[in-house]
């Protein structure tokens, strides 16, 4: 009884010890195979093979391969990569599998679109993404909404978006706004106000924490983007009537030209510099900004989203 | 090595071999002889690339197949018999028994995959008149193939300590397939938040990772193996091996045999 | 595993050992022993196997354990044999404990039933069960063997062509191979013919003479009462009675089976109170051993031809249905 008990005891510490070391050699499997996974794509290019190949478990597949792709995209983006050339093949094999799968089409839209290092800069190849799911989702309006999207954020190409958005609007269920974006889509004025207004709509309907995190990061950028303008506008005011530029925001506030110091999206006060220009104290946190970053900024090579984009709001 | 487990193992490779399971060979030389004919007419540039891939698949499922349904036997077919109660009256320890088993299966299908090898080289050799230094890259996929065979017969031990042999052998075949999707898995695991994270990765990490083991593409299309990765797939199928069988002692050392 | 300097720490082992050669009287010990399953899947329920058991063996002698089917007898081997965890008290065996692989070296036991490796020859089959007592089998010792379970020119048949009384045999055969001081042998007699069952006994007989000592189940009576030293009889888990055969048995009448030539059953036979059938132009009657003489008396009386006279083998549920059936009229009467 006694030999017996032993034997347990070995065996149990030995399948614990062998537990973790089998953990620990899979962490440096996966680091010895970044890509592992993908280059299996690679084998197996053509999307449709594949579909005959998954023997009517194309559903699963299909999961499997949107999966990769945000893994991809995911792992990639993080290394700081500027090559996201699998992203495309591996949502065409995913949306081939499974044509409904429209949360695919959705990050196409805009991770395909945007240009490296925050996306592949394929938006030729996302429209044609989404409008595969638009003839295979007819009646899914949020299709027509990120087909709008990418003529309009990428290709500037207002037609083509107030197209997209007018037809949306006709659907079942579409969203009020399609109407309005299609109205100002055919104006083309206000660009910012526009551009507010569709990532506003994106990040609350997305259910996407990658699509989410970069909606609200575009967000607090175009707000940092208008209040830098209109303060160095402030500024320039305060240059003409004085002739030199305010040392502080006092200054400007004993002018009656401004009541607080000005704060950004994040709480932080913005600077003010001794030429009149405006900058934000942390530009590491806003990515996407035009305007408020120090001269010869360089952006971090992976921008910088905030958790609580995450686990924001539904 | 302790001699009874060695008297075990051999006894147990004996009685493959007597229940003629090496007689899969036939069919599988019958296949390879009939892909490099057919490949070696109809593809012109791709023969290697066919035989590498179909062989190497056949010998993985062949052995797969075999490890699974010999493996979930080999404890219950001796609990069937009797035998076990003659051979655990003698001065033999349970998990002596386990480990002889075990070692046993694995040297039937070491044996059997070394007789697959020579059919794949014989018809890589027909359709492509000669070797080429590439080709030693073969070795290494069929080397973790042979470690694919080592995880699942310990599992289809494991198995086969507390269930059926029926509900082992799904049990089994689940994990060979879950465990081809592994790193996908992790993937899945990766993408989840909160206390469904830590659940679906510590599942997601115990499941037997077969995606690195399997580089039968790879090696088809002539791409070269790192060291590293040999060495650290050897490390992970031995740990996982000695993992699934420590559990089938622990398991096997209380079971009241019935 | 210990180091050598500490030869302080050997000595309770010693005296364990010293102790035990002193009190080893008795080969095997039972002290206690009981096993409780639990069956069903979901609310699982106690079902008792096995009330606590308190039995001696002495060294040297046939002891016979005998009960009905179902009665705990192969539980209670298997605990012996360590294949099944007691669920309280313990045995000893030479004076070791169970599962101390030394006691197992000295032990030879042969399941109810088996199969064996079918794949193998008895040879093979020998020579892999030597290897695994740790015993140096050559070519000569086993075919001794064989000659003495009387599968002399079988030693090379694969086991998948033997009769069942073959493979019993090969059973005994790896039960005493590696010359065991105990012998457990559960069911030995049961798919044997007549010749066989008589050969085993003789074997029994033959290990007793040897000095071993033989514990042996079966649900025969006459088996054990022609081999028996001693028995234990078990019913329902629950041990009955340890003594001489004919003493736990003096309830039970003997019945013998009188066969004879003819078609008609003689009123002094019918006054015997025998149970008759008559097929053809024979007639059996089944009669009380004590009546034996009576009928045949009868039969010489009436000048009928006599085919057969044969002991009807009582079987342990018989006693039991006596023992039962007398409990329950004793009821009745008392009512």
């Amino acid at each position: 009884m006694k030999s017996a008990r032993r034997t347990a005891m070995v065996a149990g510490l030995l399948a614990l010890f062998s537990l973790a070391g089998s953990v620990f050699l899979l962490r440096r499997l996966d680091q010895l195979r970044p890509a592992g996974t993908l280059e299996d794509v690679l084998y197996l290019p053509s999307p449709k093979a594949l579909k005959r190949l998954s023997l009517g478990y194309d559903g699963l597949m299909a999961d499997v391969y949107w999966t990769r792709a945000v893994q991809y995209f995911g792992s990639q983006h993080a290394a700081g990569s500027r090559h996201f050339e699998l992203l495309a093949p591996l949502l065409d094999i995913a949306t081939t599998l499974d044509p409904h799968l429209v949360v695919a089409y959705e990050f196409g839209s805009h991770f395909l679109t945007v240009k490296p290092p925050n996306g592949a800069g394929m938006p030729q190849h996302a429209i044609e993404l989404v409008k595969y799911g638009i003839r295979n989702n007819p009646d899914n309006w949020k299709l027509y909404y990120d087909l709008g999207f990418i003529y309009y954020m990428d290709l500037k190409d207002y037609a083509g978006a107030a197209d997209a958005f007018a037809q949306g609007a006709l659907l079942p269920g579409a969203h009020p706004w399609m109407k309005v974006l299609a109205g100002r889509m055919a104006e083309h004025s206000g660009e910012t106000q526009t551009a507010r207004l569709m990532w506003t709509a994106t990040y609350q309907e997305t259910r996407d924490p990658n699509i989410r995190a970069n909606a609200g990061a575009h967000l607090r950028a175009l707000q940092v983007d208008e209040d830098v303008t209109a303060l160095e506008a402030l500024t320039a005011r305060y240059h003409e009537k004085t002739g030199q530029f305010p040392s502080t925001f006092a200054d400007l506030e004993k002018a009656g030209m401004l009541r607080g110091v000005p704060r950004d999206p994040l709480g932080h006060t913005y600077k003010l510099m001794a030429d009149g220009r405006i900058e934000v104290r942390e530009p590491d946190d806003f990515p996407f900004i035009e305007k408020g970053t120090p001269p010869f900024y360089t952006p971090p090579r992976m921008p910088k989203f905030l958790p609580d984009d995450y686990a924001g709001k539904r | 090595m302790n001699m009874r487990v060695a008297h075990i193992a051999r006894n147990t490779f004996r009685e493959a071999v007597r229940d003629r399971v090496l007689y899969n060979l036939i069919a599988f030389a019958l296949l390879m002889s009939g892909a490099a004919i057919l490949v070696g007419q109809i593809s012109i540039d791709i023969e290697r690339l066919v035989v590498v891939n179909l062989g190497l698949t056949a010998v993985s499922l062949f052995g797969m197949v075999i490890a699974i349904f010999i493996g979930i036997g080999l404890v219950s077919k001796e609990i069937d018999k009797r035998t076990l109660y003659t051979v655990l009256s003698r001065p033999v320890r349970r998990w002596e028994f386990i480990a002889g088993k075990f070692f046993g299966l694995a040297g039937t299908l070491v044996v059997n995959t070394l007789f697959m090898a020579a059919g794949v080289f014989a018809a890589l050799l027909y359709v492509s008149r000669h070797f080429q230094h590439s080709d030693g890259w073969i070795m290494v996929a069929l080397y973790f193939i042979v470690l694919q065979f080592l995880i699942i017969t310990a599992l289809a031990l494991l198995f086969s300590s507390f269930s059926s042999p029926l509900l082992a052998a799904v049990f089994a075949f689940s994990l060979f397939v879950i465990g081809s999707f592994a790193e996908d898995l992790r993937g899945f695991a990766a993408m989840t938040q909160g206390v469904t994270k830590w659940l679906a990765s510590g599942a997601a990490y115990l499941v037997p990772n077969f995606s690195a083991l399997n580089i039968i593409s790879m090696v088809a299309h002539e791409q070269g193996v790192s060291r590293q990765l040999i060495f650290y797939n050897t490390a992970y199928a031995l740990i996982y091996t000695t993992m699934a069988l420590s559990g089938a002692v622990l398991i096997f050392e209380r079971r009241n045999l019935k | 595993m210990r180091p050598p300097g500490c030869s302080l720490s050997l000595r309770p082992q010693l005296l364990i050992i010293f102790y035990s050669d002193i009190a080893s009287m008795a080969a095997i010990e039972i002290l206690g022993l009981e096993k409780t399953y639990h069956v069903g899947f979901w609310r699982k329920k106690p079902k008792c196997a096995l009330k606590p058991l308190h039995l001696e063996v002495e060294d040297g002698e046939i002891f016979g354990f005998l009960g009905p089917n179902g009665a705990g007898k192969t539980t209670t081997l298997k605990m012996l044999m360590g294949l099944v965890f007691p669920t309280g008290g313990s045995a000893r065996i030479l004076g070791m404990e169970i599962n101390d692989p030394r006691m197992k070296a000295q032990i030879g036991f042969l399941p109810e039933q088996p199969y064996f490796y079918d794949y193998l020859t008895a040879r093979e089959l020998l020579n892999y069960y030597g290897q695994l007592s740790g015993i140096h089998t050559d070519r000569r010792k086993i075919s001794e063997i064989l000659e003495r379970v009387g599968l002399p020119k079988d030693g090379d048949v694969q086991l998948r062509k033997f009769s069942k009384g073959m493979l019993q045999r090969a059973g005994i055969a790896q039960a005493i191979l590696h010359d065991p001081k105990v012998v457990f042998l559960d069911e030995p007699m049961s798919g044997l013919d007549p010749m066989g069952r008589r050969e085993v006994r003789d074997l029994t007989e033959q290990l007793k003479r040897e000095g071993k000592t033989v514990f042996f189940s079966t649900h025969i009576l006459s088996d054990a009462e022609a081999l028996c030293d001693r028995v234990a009889i078990i019913h329902q888990g629950t041990l009955q009675g340890v003594g001489a055969v004919a003493d736990l048995t003096a309830s039970v009448q003997g019945k013998v089976e009188i066969v004879w030539q003819g078609n008609t059953v003689p009123a002094s036979i019918r006054g015997l109170g025998a149970d008759c059938h008559v097929t053809g132009d024979t007639v059996r009657a089944v009669i009380a051993e004590v009546k034996q003489d009576a009928a045949l008396e009868a039969l010489r009386r009436e000048r009928l031809r006599l085919i057969a006279l044969v002991p009807v083998r009582t079987s342990l549920e018989e006693y039991f249905m006596h023992k039962v059936q007398d409990a329950e009229q004793a009821a009745a009467v008392r009512v």
